[in-house]
């Protein structure tokens, strides 16, 4: 296992490059995971963010409009890690381009880490737009302490949320269900988890509900790391447990289910 | 096998790098591959032929790996495809039946991004250059027709410089002249020493590019052959028609000729005869002596189609 790790880790590092490419040529992609975020960042802000708007957070309150930037850091991590990852992914198995690539010697684990180092490297780079749009737009400001376990919250999250987006790729079985599904799947639990709506205006139970999904908590670990009330780090672990745990389950499935050949046929 | 040529000669005393024996694949109920024999030797075109859901895909499939076998042995390149690992993939190429090229990237691109994926791939500009695609380097792959598309897949299966390459139903779908520029491409890897395994339902594709053909139908073997022997074509009677001017009719042949005749229906004297050149003679002295042309006079020997429908008509209804 360790003599071959090398060569896949240089592999994974060279399918990254083109997947890289390949994505920010994707005009699709390019709307719907860099600009969408951006455009909701300002909109909410605007919208929501009121000058006397204040939300509840943990030790006190926080202006709406800065309230706005984790959560839409959490949309930016879930639309470059989970929506844009089934949708590419499902596309490339369909029209046979992951079953060319299953005939070359390039180890699977190369492809998946080059895909999901795709992935991650944009969430990051969201999250460090976004920051810079609240900053500027908002005053949101992130104290220098709890700056390292923000990042640390992206890259988790959006490497469970890659391990999340190959399990549902790998049950969808057609390719054009892949926006309509991931879509569904995701857009309630935007509204349920803190992201559109501030969780702190909705009713007890349907915020019970969230706490079953790892959306609600990566948005919680967010605003943790962004909440100028934190004490010390600002590593929010037990809800990043939460998020790991459901990567986890992912990864699982997508081990079983996974699958290099056309479904549809 | 009759008649060997200088090129089965060498061949015959190759390597066998696939080789095949009773395979069997079958979906529940349904069998597709019924107890298949075959071997292609190292430096031939292999052509595997028989019309579509004869199991020439699901047999294509098994060899390159992708499919597991209900039963029988494969061996390619001396591995079980089933089973083998990236050392073995290094030293084969795949064109699969239907694939898109990589979404939001150029060909060379393309190309480049296959290459890193083997131990020691061919040049990329050299190998653009051989399937035709050297002047479209930085097209977008997914914009190419499908003529283009399908060298650029063959760019990607010959990258890394392959011993072995597998190629499924090559030019379906193609007009005649795209045809004709696959088929160039093709046979240049003839050339560059590969062993090549093609499947088709074209017979003239067969014809045109094969050192050795098979014919499947049913999920079997119905023949095998050189393009000139397969199912006797080279022992099969060839096909004598002229039209007898009206005083004149068959009675009046010469005695050798007389018994030859087969019934026809549009006026014409049809002749089968298994020795065409000496019946030919002894037709031409007979006319000539009594004055007779025969404008319209034709020899046919069995056109490899004849020999193919024949083959696979009725093994399609077991």
């Amino acid at each position: 296992m360790t003599a071959t790790l090398g060569p896949a880790v240089s592999m994974a590092g060279h399918q990254f490059r083109y997947d890289m490419r390949a994505f920010l040529r994707n005009r699709q992609a390019r709307f719907f995971t860099l600009a969408l975020p951006v455009i909701f960042l300002v909109l909410f802000g605007n919208v929501f963010g009121g000058k006397n708007d204040t939300v509840a957070v943990a030790g006190g309150r926080m202006d709406a409009s800065v309230y706005y930037v984790p959560g839409i850091i959490t949309l930016g991590v879930v639309a470059a890690a989970f929506v844009n990852l089934v949708i590419s992914v499902t596309a490339q198995r369909e029209t046979g381009v992951l079953k060319r690539r299953r005939a070359t010697p390039v180890p699977a684990s190369a492809v998946i880490a080059g895909r999901a180092l795709t992935a991650v490297v944009v969430a990051v780079a969201m999250a460090t737009v976004l920051l810079a749009v609240g900053w500027a737009a908002y005053d949101a400001r992130v104290p220098a302490r709890t700056l390292p376990a923000l990042y640390l919250t992206v890259v988790v999250g959006a490497m469970a949320f890659c391990c999340l987006g190959y399990a549902v790729a790998s049950v969808i079985r057609d390719h054009d269900a892949a926006q309509p599904i991931t879509q569904a799947i995701i857009l309630p639990l935007y509204f349920i988890s803190g992201v559109f709506v501030p969780v702190d205006t909705l009713p007890n139970w349907l915020v019970q509900v969230a706490g079953f999904f790892p959306v609600r908590h990566l948005a919680a670990a967010l605003l943790t790391a962004f909440n100028p009330h934190t004490t010390g780090a600002g590593v929010a672990g037990r809800d990043l447990l939460v998020v790991v745990a459901w990567g986890v389950a992912g990864l699982v499935i997508a081990l079983r289910r996974f699958s290099w050949l056309p479904r549809s046929r | 096998m009759s008649a060997g040529s200088l090129s089965e000669g060498r061949l015959a005393s190759a390597e066998v790098v696939v080789s095949v024996r009773e395979l069997v694949k079958r979906y529940g109920a349904q069998e597709a591959v019924r107890g298949i024999d075959l071997d292609v030797r190292a430096g031939e075109i292999f052509a595997f032929l028989g019309p579509n859901g004869a199991g020439k895909t699901t047999t294509v499939e098994i060899l390159e790996g992708f499919r597991p076998r209900t039963s029988g042995t494969v061996s390619v390149l001396g591995e079980d495809p089933a089973t083998a690992g990236g050392a073995w993939r290094d030293r084969i190429g795949v064109v699969l039946q239907e694939s898109e090229p990589e979404p939001g990237l150029s060909v060379r691109e393309c190309v480049q991004l296959y290459a890193g994926y083997y131990r020691s791939p061919r040049d990329v500009d050299a190998t653009l250059e051989l399937v035709g695609l050297a002047d479209r380097p930085d097209a977008t792959a997914t914009r190419l027709s499908g003529g283009q598309r399908r060298r650029l897949d063959v760019a990607l299966a010959l990258i890394g410089d392959p011993d072995l390459i597998f190629l499924d139903e090559p030019t379906t779908g193609f007009d005649p002249s795209a045809r004709r520029a696959a088929w160039d491409v093709v046979a240049g890897l003839r050339d560059l020493g590969k062993t090549v395994f093609l499947t088709t339902h074209y017979m003239d594709e067969a014809e045109h590019l094969a050192d050795r053909i098979a014919v499947v139908a049913g999920g079997r073997i119905v023949a095998e052959g050189t393009p000139q022997t397969l199912g006797g074509r080279d022992r099969m009677r060839a096909t004598i028609r002229f039209t007898l001017p009206s005083a004149i009719d068959d009675g009046d042949l010469p005695d050798a000729l007389r018994p030859l005749a087969e019934p026809s229906t549009d006026g014409r004297t049809v002749l089968l005869s298994d020795s065409p050149l000496v019946h030919l003679r002894l037709l031409a002295e007979w006319a000539i002596g009594r004055g007779v042309d025969l404008p319209d006079l034709d020899v046919r020997r069995p056109t490899l189609e004849d020999v193919y429908l024949a083959l696979t008509a009725p093994a399609e209804t077991p």
